[in-house]
């Protein structure tokens, strides 16, 4: 893009939401501001599980449809664990760890044995999904679990300027979104099995090439994804609530997530993240009947001008 | 929980009927087959599945067996959306050829399930536990019949009741479909007539899951909440108005304060103490037939196969459209020749038996009977039930109104700010 292009971007995007800001600050700014404390700690949650599956998607060029059941499963794990043990810590481990071992096994039994074939390996996440999901339907039933939030984090934080009260587990979502970011910035980039995850997204046959075990790679990186949506699971068990159908949500939200986003970027993950966070948000407080509506007209803009996402790169 | 085993040999069943039995599939002592349509997936899977044992229930109650012709019944699934309930409905009606439908679960579905009844004249449609009003009250269909009352009627007698308790400013909250626009007007009807204000209404889309929004806009000259979510989505608003500090009473929708959210599983259920909301099943009503009722739900499925402490309103309301079906089938002699025209005839005119009290049909084939206003109390052992606050019996379709005068619920009608 040349400077000029950046700027009638940056005008015909900005003005609008500058515009509705202004108005929006004047006519109730508690509204706004709760609106967007909401937004990008529904964001948090977002990146948390789009993360993992653009982790996977990058490396192994394999759309993981079955993203959303790890979800699940996880959330499941969590609620289990801390009804029997009242450790939400330990439900939040728990749940990392049984989405992650779930991932490795779908990755060593089944993925390996269609290396390299994109469209079958699909084809089989799919299936995974359906199975997982009704396994799960059938050991939890159609009931609705919702997790208890620690006691630390229950009930609201009042007394802030403005806004007045605040939940302190919503808000926590955003520090755990932080964290997870920075956590995985940090894996990407400072340590060994980092630079061979961003070596394999760039050219896999050159990794291989090298020396590397990509199995070995392939396998840490589906658990790591794997495991991160489990770990998103039991965040989201205590704020949304966990009853079958979420998965299929929660795969639709990370899809579009990278498909705004950039298929493969972490950073993508994240501003798609905030960018669907935002229009949900914004959309359900502000013209309720229409919030859906923002999402998709965003996703098409996305795609209509910038095709591989808004940090994506070519293939 | 073994109802998908069960649902899988049922389907094997079928298949095979379904390749055995050839012309002969109408003759005496053949099995008479109703296909049974339920969400058992997306928000409402956990009533779709307590509106199936109510279903199996009545069938259990005549053995499977009526005039001599056993009963076999064909599940299929939705998720409350109305094109994946007309799949599931053709799936039943033309693959396994079955003679009744008694589906689906939801608003929307019921809707456009009976559009699509209109295009298959030799079966039966009989309605599950969809309240639109729009299902028999515009482009009805002869051969769609609804033995429950739909969503306004259920919340016809709330909007007193509300007066009652002081409540004289409300924002309602509500999902953003054909069912909560009934539910709304059943509340409003009564409510505006009194001098009650409604200031707001918020139409949030079906499974938003996150309301954390529409709890920003909460003013604060109201005095109380109406809150029309259903199964899961009800109890998420639940945990975050309360985790933002939201303090004001609430009144629920029919479906809102269902035995399927009373007993979620998680603790915070405390806060639902007091609530005030109507529908056609009151747990706690003391008429001798729905403690009959009550009984057989809880012996045929107890807890720990997975039942309800006490049958869901979807548990009831299957049960009665179930029930219906086969009485009629039971008075005609298991007679469905010349398009089921015998049991059509004998279903538009006959007084249903229900735990609840008798229901006849008006003239679209839709149900009049008994509104319960309720208020959610906490019994001896901790567990959370209603109680009936006032009992209203023949509430019409048109809520009292003369037809003329009366307009469908929509997301501005009625309007009284």
């Amino acid at each position: 893009m040349t400077k000029g292009e950046r700027l009638v971007t940056a005008i015909v995007v900005g003005a609008p939401i500058a515009a509705f800001s202004i108005w929006a600050l004047l006519d109730n700014p508690r509204l706004y501001l709760v609106t967007m404390l909401n937004s990008l700690t529904l964001a948090s949650l977002y990146f948390i599980v789009a993360s993992g599956f653009t982790l996977v998607f990058g490396l192994m060029r394999n759309v993981n449809l079955a993203h959303g059941s790890l979800y699940l499963l996880g959330g499941y794990v969590g609620y289990v664990v801390a009804r029997d043990t009242g450790w939400w810590i330990l439900a939040l481990a728990a749940g990392f760890a049984a989405a992650a071992v779930a991932g490795l096994l779908i990755q060593v039994l089944i993925l390996r044995r269609m290396q390299g074939q994109d469209l079958r390996q699909t084809m089989v996440t799919i299936g995974l999904s359906i199975v997982i999901a009704d396994v799960l339907l059938w050991i939890f039933t159609g009931q609705v679990y919702q997790m208890e939030a620690p006691s630390w984090l229950q009930g609201p934080i009042r007394d802030i300027p403005v806004i007045k009260a605040y939940s302190a587990y919503r808000l926590s979502l955003l520090g755990f979104g932080i964290a997870i970011g920075l956590f995985l910035w940090w894996l990407l980039n400072r340590t060994k099995v980092g630079a061979m995850i961003r070596a394999g997204v760039d050219d896999r046959a050159m990794l291989a090439a090298s020396g590397v075990n990509v199995n070995l790679v392939f396998a840490v990186t589906f658990m790591l994804g794997a495991g991160l949506a489990g770990f998103g699971g039991v965040i989201g068990a205590v704020e949304l609530s966990m009853v079958p159908g979420e998965d299929t949500r929660l795969l639709l939200a990370s899809l579009i997530v990278v498909i705004v986003g950039g298929m493969g970027s972490v950073v993508g993950a994240a501003i798609g993240a905030a960018i669907l966070g935002l229009a949900e948000t914004y959309g359900l407080a502000y013209a309720p009947t229409y919030s859906v509506v923002f999402t998709f007209v965003i996703l098409i803009i996305v795609l209509a001008f910038r095709p591989r996402g808004i940090m994506g790169k070519a293939a | 929980m073994n109802y998908n085993k069960r649902i899988w040999a049922r389907s094997m069943l079928a298949a095979a009927a379904v390749a055995a039995v050839s012309g002969g599939a109408f003759a005496q002592g053949a099995p008479i087959k109703i296909g049974l349509l339920a969400t058992l997936e997306g928000p409402f899977a956990a009533g779709g599945a307590d509106g199936m044992r109510g279903a199996e229930l009545a069938v259990r109650q005549r053995g499977g067996v009526v005039d001599g012709r056993k009963i076999e019944i064909i599940k299929a699934s939705s998720n409350a959306t109305p094109d994946v309930a007309v799949n599931s409905a053709r799936k039943l009606v033309e693959q396994d050829k079955v003679d009744i439908l008694v589906g689906p679960l939801s608003g929307g579905e019921g809707i456009a399930v009976k559009d699509y009844s209109k295009s298959q004249p030799q079966v039966t449609f009989i309605n599950g536990a969809s309240g639109a009003q729009a299902t028999t009250l515009v482009n009805t269909s002869p051969n769609f019949f609804r033995f429950n009352t739909e969503g306004a009627q259920w919340m016809f007698g709330l909007g007193k009741a509300a007066m009652d308790k002081g409540y004289k400013r409300t924002m309602i909250i509500a999902e953003d479909y054909a069912f909560p626009y009934s539910q709304v007007q059943g509340f409003m009807a009564e409510y505006c007539r009194l001098g009650g204000k409604v200031p707001l209404k918020a139409w949030v889309p079906l499974g938003g899951k996150d309301y954390s929004s529409v709890i920003a806009r909460i003013p604060k000259d109201v005095d109380a909440l109406l809150v029309i979510l259903g199964g899961a989505d009800a109890v998420n608003f639940l945990t975050q108005y309360e985790n933002s500090g939201g303090d004001k009473p609430m009144m629920g929708g029919s479906i809102t304060v269902s035995q399927d959210v009373l007993n979620y599983k998680g603790k915070r259920r405390d806060s639902l103490v007091g609530t005030i909301s109507a529908g056609p099943v009151a747990d706690s009503f003391e008429g001798a037939e729905w403690k009959a009722f009550v009984a057989d739900y809880k012996k045929n499925f107890p807890v720990s196969a997975g039942g309800f402490p006490s049958p869901s309103l979807f548990a009831y309301v299957y049960y009665i459209n179930m029930k219906a079906a086969l009485d009629g089938l039971d008075a005609v002699d298991g007679d469905l020749s010349n398009n089921h025209a015998k049991l059509r005839d004998t279903l538009s005119k006959m007084v249903l038996k229900t735990p609840n009290g008798d229901v006849r049909l008006d003239s679209n084939r839709q149900a009049i009977g008994t509104t319960f206003v309720t208020e959610v109390v906490k019994d001896s052992r901790g567990e959370l039930t209603t109680k009936v606050l006032r009992k209203v019996d023949n509430v019409d379709q048109t809520l009292g109104m003369k037809k003329e005068d009366f307009k469908m619920g929509t997301r501005d009608e009625p309007n009284c700010p």
